[in-house]
C-alpha cells in the first residue's frame, strides 16, 4: 500500500464520535482525547456477581458513599488528564527534580548546608514519607471503590503521585547521605511522641468506609493542611536560615500540590453544588478531619518552627478555611 | 563522607528504601481491619517480606519511560489518522476483528485497572502493593490507548459506535464480561492467579499473535502500535503474575491445592474465551498469521509445558484444560465462527462464508477435521445464500451457566454431538458446555447462580428499552433487543457481503487508486 498516496482522498466520515460522547456533548461532534478516555467507560449495569470480599455491594456501587450525584460524570478533572497527558506532565516535573538533585549533589551543597537546618530537615521531612505512603493507600481505595471513571482516574494518578512523593522524600534522606536518618525517622514515626497523633490519624483514615469521605479527608484536608505547612512555611523558614537547598529538593511536592489541588477543588465544589445534603455532609466531614489534622500537625510544626509553630498553624488553618469556603463549604 | 555512603547503596537496597521501608504495621487500627481481604480465601502468608520484587521501578523512572512511549505512540496514531491509514488495511473484513476488539477488550483492561487498584489497596506487603498499583495504572493506559487508536475507525465504519453501552448488554460480550467480573469479585489471591498468571502470563501470547501480529499482517498500524507499545508493560505484568504464584506456593504447603484449583479454573475459563481468538485467526483476518491450532501448540502446549514443568517442583500439575483443548484445538474456531455466522443478525460486526481459497487454507491447516466436519456445512450455507436464503438463526440459544457461551461445542469423543452437562442446585436446573464449566459451578454455586445470562434476561424482559410492551400482539423480540443494544439493523449486523462497510471501503480505495 505504500505506493498509494492515501492522503489525497477526501472522505466524509459517517460519524464524528462514539454515541455515548455525542449524547454527553448534545450532538455528533469530535471528542477530545480526555473525553474519549474518561466518560462512561466504567460499567454501570448487569453486573454478573457480587464481590466475595464485599457482598453488600455491586461491583461498582454508588452507595459506597453517602454523597449523591445525579450523574457522577459531573465530576471532571480540569487538567483533563488521561494517561498520556498525565505521564507527560509528571515526566516534565521529574526532569526538573532530577536536575535539582543532580545540581545539589554535584556541587556538594550538602556539605555547605548548616547543621541545624540539616537536622530539622531530616527530623521534619523524613517521617513524612510514611504520611505519603498512607496517602497512597487511601487514594488506591478511592481509585478502586469510587463510582464513575472521571473520579477513579485522577484518584489513581494522585495515588501514584503520593508514592512518587514518598520516594522523593526518601531520596532527600539518601541525598543527605545518611540511610540511618531514614531509620531514625521511621522510629520517630512509630514511637516518637511528636508523631503519634498524626500516625493515629492516618491509620484511622485507612479504615474510613465512605469512599467520598476518604477522598475528602485525604486530598482536601490532610494534604490541604500538611502541604502548606511543610512546603511553604517550613521550607521558607529553612531557606531563610540556610539557603534554598531543601526548597530545591522538595520542588516536586510544591508543584504537585498546586496541580493536584485543581482536581480536588473541582471535585469538592461540584459535589457540594449538587445538593444541600451533599454540602452539609462535606462541611461536616471537612470540619471533623480538619480539627483532628490541625491538632496532629501542631507537635511536628513545633519540631521545625519552634515557638512560631502556633502562629503558623493558625495561619494554615485560616487559609484552609478560606479555600474550603470558596468551594462552597460552610466551615 | 556522606556522598560516599550513598554510592554504596545497591539497586535492591535502594529500591527497598523506596518501597518496603515506607510501610509499617499499624497499631492504632488493627492490621486485619486495615487489610481485611487477604485471609478469607485460605491462602496462608507467614512472611510478606519474602516477596521478591518482580521489577524495580520507582515512580520517577516510570513517568519518564512511559511518557516517552506515549509521545511516540500518539505521533504514530496521529499520522495514521491524518493519512487515511484505514484505507491501507488488507480488506474491510479485517475491521470486524477491530469491532470485536473494541467491544470486549477496553472493558477488560478497565476492569483490570479497577481490580489491580483494589489489590493495590488490599495486599498487605508493600512489595505486592506497589507492583499491583503499577499494573493498575498500566491497565488504565491500555484501555485508553486502545480507544484512542480505534476512535478514527469508528468515524468511517459501522459497529463500533456504541461500544461503551454494548459491553454490558450484548449477548456475546457477556462472555468476556463474566470472565472479568468473576475475577474481580474473587479474593485478591485468586484475582492474581486469574489475571496476573493465567491471563497475563500463560495466555498472553495467544492474545498477542492474532490481535497485534494480526494487525501488523493486515496493515493496521494503529492497533499494531498500541499493541507493541503495551508489550513492555506486559513484560512487567507477566513477572508479577509468576512471582505471586511462587510466593504463595513457597509460603505454605496448604496453599498448593487452592492454587491448583484456581489454575484449573482460570485456565479453563481462559481457554473458553480464547476460542474467539481462534475464530479471529482462522476466519476473520484476511491475511492469516498462523492457524489457531498452530498457535495453541506453540504457545500453550510447548511454552506452557516448560512453565508447568518448572512449577512441578512445588507440586503443581498442568491444568486440566490441556486435555480438553488437545481435542478442541482442531474444532473450536470452526464451531464458533459457525455460531456467529448463524447469529449474525444480532451482532455488531459482520459475518461471512469463507472464500474457496480460504476454505482450502483451512483444509490444509486442519487436515483431520475441516473437510470432514466443517466444509460441508459452509458449502451448504453458501448454496443457501446463493438461493437468497442466507441463514439467520432467530431462536435464543441455551447458554452455559459458567462461561456463558451458547452450547455449541461438541463432545471430546464425538464432533457430531453437542456437549451438554447439567446439574441441580436448590431445586433449579443449570446447564453447562463442558465438565470444566460444571466443576467450576459446583465448587461455588452461590456465585454462579448469580450469572447474568443474556438469553435468560431477554426472556425475562430485562433487555428491552423502557416503554417496550412485550405483550403487544405484533411484538418483535429480536427487534426490541436490537433497540436496547443500540445496534443499527442493516448497518452494524448481517453479512459482510452487501454491507455498507464493504461498499464504502471499495469506493474510497478506488478513489485513492484511480483517477
Amino acid at each position: 500500500m505504500s505506493t498509494i498516496d492515501l492522503r489525497t482522498v477526501s472522505i466524509t466520515p459517517l460519524r464524528q464520535t462514539f454515541d455515548h460522547l455525542a449524547k454527553r456533548m448534545g450532538g455528533d461532534k469530535p471528542a477530545s482525547r480526555y473525553q474519549e478516555a474518561t466518560f462512561d467507560i466504567q460499567p454501570v449495569e448487569n453486573f454478573q456477581y457480587r464481590p466475595t470480599w464485599a457482598p453488600e455491594f455491586e461491583i461498582f456501587d454508588a452507595s459506597r458513599s453517602a454523597i449523591k450525584m445525579q450523574d457522577w460524570y459531573a465530576l471532571k478533572d480540569p487538567r483533563q488528564f488521561y494517561y498520556g497527558t498525565y505521564t507527560l506532565a509528571r515526566a516534565r516535573m521529574q526532569d526538573t527534580a532530577e536536575a535539582d538533585f543532580e545540581f545539589v549533589e554535584s556541587r556538594g551543597l550538602f556539605d555547605l548546608y548548616p547543621a541545624e537546618c540539616r537536622e530539622i530537615a531530616l527530623k521534619f521531612y523524613l517521617p513524612l514519607r510514611h504520611v505519603a505512603w498512607a496517602a497512597n493507600i487511601n487514594n488506591s481505595a478511592v481509585a478502586a471503590y469510587c463510582y464513575g471513571n472521571s473520579f477513579a482516574q485522577p484518584a489513581l494518578f494522585a495515588c501514584m503521585d503520593q508514592l512518587g512523593i514518598a520516594q522523593y522524600l526518601t531520596r532527600l534522606g539518601i541525598a543527605f547521605g545518611d540511610t540511618d536518618a531514614l531509620a531514625s525517622a521511621k522510629k520517630a514515626w512509630l514511637e516518637g511522641p511528636e508523631w503519634q497523633d498524626l500516625r493515629r490519624l492516618t491509620e484511622n483514615s485507612m479504615v474510613v468506609e465512605d469512599v467520598f469521605e476518604l477522598f475528602l479527608a485525604q486530598n482536601l484536608v490532610f494534604d490541604g493542611l500538611l502541604f502548606p505547612l511543610a512546603y511553604s512555611h517550613v521550607e521558607n523558614a529553612l531557606t531563610t536560615r540556610g539557603g534554598p537547598l531543601v526548597s530545591m529538593l522538595t520542588r516536586f511536592q510544591s508543584e504537585w500540590f498546586a496541580d493536584n489541588g485543581k482536581w480536588v477543588d473541582a471535585t469538592v465544589k461540584t459535589a457540594a453544588a449538587e445538593s444541600e445534603d451533599n454540602k452539609a455532609l462535606l462541611a461536616k466531614w471537612t470540619c471533623y478531619w480538619r480539627d483532628r489534622m490541625a491538632a496532629a500537625l501542631k507537635p511536628i510544626a513545633a519540631l521545625a518552627l519552634g515557638d512560631q509553630a502556633e502562629g503558623v498553624m493558625t495561619e494554615v488553618v485560616d487559609q484552609f478555611n478560606v479555600r474550603a469556603r470558596k468551594l462552597g463549604l460552610p466551615v | 563522607m556522606d556522598m560516599k555512603a550513598n554510592k554504596k547503596l545497591g539497586l535492591k537496597e535502594r529500591y527497598a528504601l523506596m518501597t518496603r521501608d515506607l510501610e509499617w504495621d499499624t497499631t492504632y487500627e488493627p492490621m486485619d481491619k486495615v487489610f481485611p481481604c487477604t485471609s478469607y480465601e485460605g491462602i496462608k502468608i507467614h512472611d510478606w517480606d519474602k516477596w521478591q520484587d518482580p521489577f524495580r521501578l520507582t515512580m520517577d523512572a516510570y513517568w519518564k519511560y512511559q511518557a516517552e512511549k506515549e509521545r511516540k505512540l500518539y505521533a504514530i496514531i496521529d499520522a495514521f489518522n491524518q493519512n487515511n491509514g484505514h484505507l491501507g488495511v488488507t480488506d474491510a473484513r479485517y475491521l470486524n476483528a477491530v469491532k470485536l476488539f473494541i467491544g470486549a477488550v477496553p472493558h477488560l483492561e478497565y476492569m483490570a485497572f479497577r481490580g489491580f487498584s483494589h489489590l493495590g489497596r488490599q495486599m498487605v506487603g508493600a512489595g505486592p502493593r506497589v507492583a499491583c498499583l503499577m499494573q493498575a495504572i498500566d491497565e488504565l493506559r491500555h484501555y485508553q490507548t486502545q480507544i484512542h487508536s480505534i476512535s478514527n475507525y469508528n468515524k468511517y465504519y459501522n459497529g463500533m459506535h456504541d461500544f461503551a453501552n454494548q459491553m454490558s448488554r450484548v449477548w456475546y460480550l457477556s462472555v468476556t464480561k463474566s470472565f472479568f467480573d468473576d475475577a474481580y469479585t474473587s479474593g485478591p489471591f485468586e484475582f492474581m492467579v486469574a489475571i496476573g498468571f493465567s491471563f497475563e502470563y500463560v495466555l498472553t501470547n495467544l492474545l498477542f499473535v492474532p490481535f497485534i501480529s494480526g494487525a501488523a499482517y493486515n496493515g493496521d498500524m494503529a492497533a499494531m502500535t498500541f499493541g507493541f507499545s503495551a508489550q513492555s508493560d506486559e513484560a512487567r505484568h507477566m513477572t508479577l503474575g509468576l512471582e505471586c504464584i511462587k510466593f504463595m506456593l513457597e509460603q505454605d504447603p496448604d496453599n498448593l491445592p487452592i492454587v491448583q484449583r484456581w489454575m484449573d479454573k482460570w485456565m479453563h475459563r481462559g481457554a473458553r474465551i480464547l476460542g474467539v481468538i481462534g475464530m479471529m485467526m482462522d476466519y476473520m483476518l484476511p491475511k492469516r498469521v498462523m492457524s489457531w491450532q498452530e498457535a495453541w501448540e506453540a504457545y500453550y502446549e510447548q511454552n506452557g509445558s516448560a512453565l508447568f514443568n518448572d512449577l512441578a517442583r512445588y507440586g503443581i500439575r498442568p491444568p486440566k484444560v490441556g486435555q480438553l483443548a488437545a481435542f478442541e484445538k482442531e474444532h473450536i474456531s470452526h464451531q464458533l465462527w459457525a455460531g456467529f455466522y448463524q447469529y449474525g443478525a444480532l451482532t455488531s460486526f459482520h459475518t461471512w462464508i469463507p472464500s474457496d481459497e480460504e476454505m482450502d487454507w483451512l483444509s490444509s491447516k486442519y487436515p483431520n477435521t475441516f473437510d470432514k466436519y466443517y466444509r460441508p456445512r459452509w458449502e451448504y450455507w453458501k448454496e443457501e445464500a446463493k438461493q437468497g436464503r442466507r441463514f439467520y438463526n432467530k431462536t435464543l440459544p441455551m447458554l452455559c451457566q459458567t462461561c456463558q457461551i451458547p452450547l455449541l461445542f461438541t463432545e471430546p469423543d464425538d464432533p457430531t454431538q453437542i456437549s451438554y452437562r447439567d446439574t441441580e442446585y436448590k431445586g433449579e436446573h443449570y446447564h453447562f458446555c463442558s465438565d470444566g464449566c460444571k466443576e467450576i459451578f459446583e465448587h461455588e454455586p452461590e456465585k454462579y447462580i448469580q450469572s447474568w445470562l443474556p438469553a435468560h434476561q431477554i426472556v425475562q424482559g430485562n433487555s428491552f428499552n423502557p416503554g417496550t410492551d412485550p405483550t403487544a400482539p405484533d411484538f418483535d423480540v429480536v427487534g426490541a433487543v436490537f433497540q436496547h443494544y443500540n445496534m443499527q439493523h442493516g448497518r452494524d449486523n448481517l453479512d459482510f457481503d452487501g454491507s455498507e462497510d464493504q461498499k464504502n471501503f471499495a469506493a474510497w480505495r478506488a478513489a485513492a487508486t484511480k483517477n
